[in-house]
């Protein structure tokens, strides 16, 4: 037997040894998307009337984190198919190849397996279920079920992003409460808006992939409507908070400033013919959710 | 005669990372368990 001794002309591993970085390991977890959810869930127990821990609140928020980063993991694995279709995520590890769907599969199993134990044996088992509830939601109803089948995956899948908030509440008070309620509605009724907006200037990627967004289904027009009655129904939903008594005065103005803002660019993007709009609306989104939160943490009325 | 292709030294330089990251997720996650147990026990009554 000869060793030749070469190197290998591309990143594919030879004799099993994985070509994977530890910054693949971190963008299998969709950090963007995890960072968002860390902030509205640890907005969910900072809102929560009682005293957890600090230590097992971090935990808390550190298991909402890794659970959230599990999910996108299994969603990676199992969209590897249209990912690698798909402009936006083209260069993710698995279509890129510089990861085996397997480690993928099995990092992201792990994480979840371990964030509801973790979540369960330190923290309390109603907040380790609802943990488990969202993940596999994520994965079996929104991934697997509903995203290739129905225009409606984000409305309905949107349940999974909307659940950290409850989680973190729950983790504090043991079972979930009416306010909680409220937070998850208000992820619930932004996500359409959000999605939408992006897809209306990426609906050549999601139409090439196949993945029925409404923009490829029902055209245009139809999800600049949607998106704008999304929008105004989430004025009622925004405003909640206040009248459940769990937020003051500057949270309700904060609210309703950032609705007027958010129906002023849905009511754009009815009105416009390119993609601008669109974008804005897209970006204003994240702004929309982050500065409600915000607000949600600085004017908290305590129970 | 079988020719056997060495990894190279990017694929060694990221299995090294990957090792030292792994090390100290493990160390990161003992410390973890030891807080949490040192805090649940002081709560019991």
């Amino acid at each position: 037997m000869s060793v030749t001794d070469t190197t290998t002309p591309d990143l594919l591993a030879p004799g099993g040894l994985s070509a994977a970085s530890v910054g693949d390991y971190w963008a299998l977890l969709k950090p963007r998307v995890m960072s968002l959810v860390v902030f509205t869930g640890f907005v969910g127990y900072w809102m929560a009337p009682g005293h957890l821990h600090p230590v097992l609140a971090s935990v808390a928020i550190l298991c909402i984190a890794l659970g959230a980063g599990a999910s996108g993991a299994i969603n990676m694995w199992y969209d590897r198919d249209i990912d690698a279709i798909m402009h936006r995520t083209r260069l993710r590890p698995i279509p890129a190849g510089r990861m085996t769907p397997e480690e993928a599969l099995a990092f992201g199993v792990i994480l979840a397996v371990g964030s509801v134990i973790l979540m369960g044996l330190a923290v309390n088992p109603a907040a380790a279920g609802l943990l488990a509830l969202t993940i596999l939601f994520y994965v079996f109803v929104y991934t697997v079920w509903l995203k290739r089948s129905t225009p409606q995956n984000i409305v309905i899948g949107g349940a999974a992003g909307a659940f950290p908030p409850m989680i973190g509440w729950t983790a504090v008070t043991g079972d979930i409460g009416l306010p909680s309620l409220a937070l998850f509605a208000l992820i619930f009724f932004w996500t359409p808006p959000h999605f939408w907006a992006l897809s209306l200037y990426r609906s050549g990627d999601y139409e090439r992939a196949g993945v029925p967004m409404l923009p490829v289904v029902a055209g245009l027009r139809e999800t600049k409507r949607q998106i704008l009655v999304y929008t105004l129904v989430l004025w009622p939903v925004s405003i909640a908070p206040y009248f459940l008594h769990i937020a003051g005065p500057a949270y309700l103005a904060t609210a309703i400033a950032m609705s007027l803002g958010f129906t002023w660019l849905a009511i754009r993007v009815c009105r416009a013919q390119g993609d601008g709009a669109a974008r804005r609306m897209f970006r204003f989104s994240l702004l929309y959710l982050f500065v409600l939160f915000a607000a949600l943490l600085v004017d908290r009325v305590p129970a | 005669m079988t020719t056997v292709k060495l990894p190279s030294d990017e694929l060694l330089r990221r299995r090294r990372a990957r090792n030292w990251a792994l090390g100290g997720v493990l160390l990161a996650f003992v410390l973890l368990f030891y807080l949490v147990t040192i805090v649940r026990i002081g709560l019991s009554p």
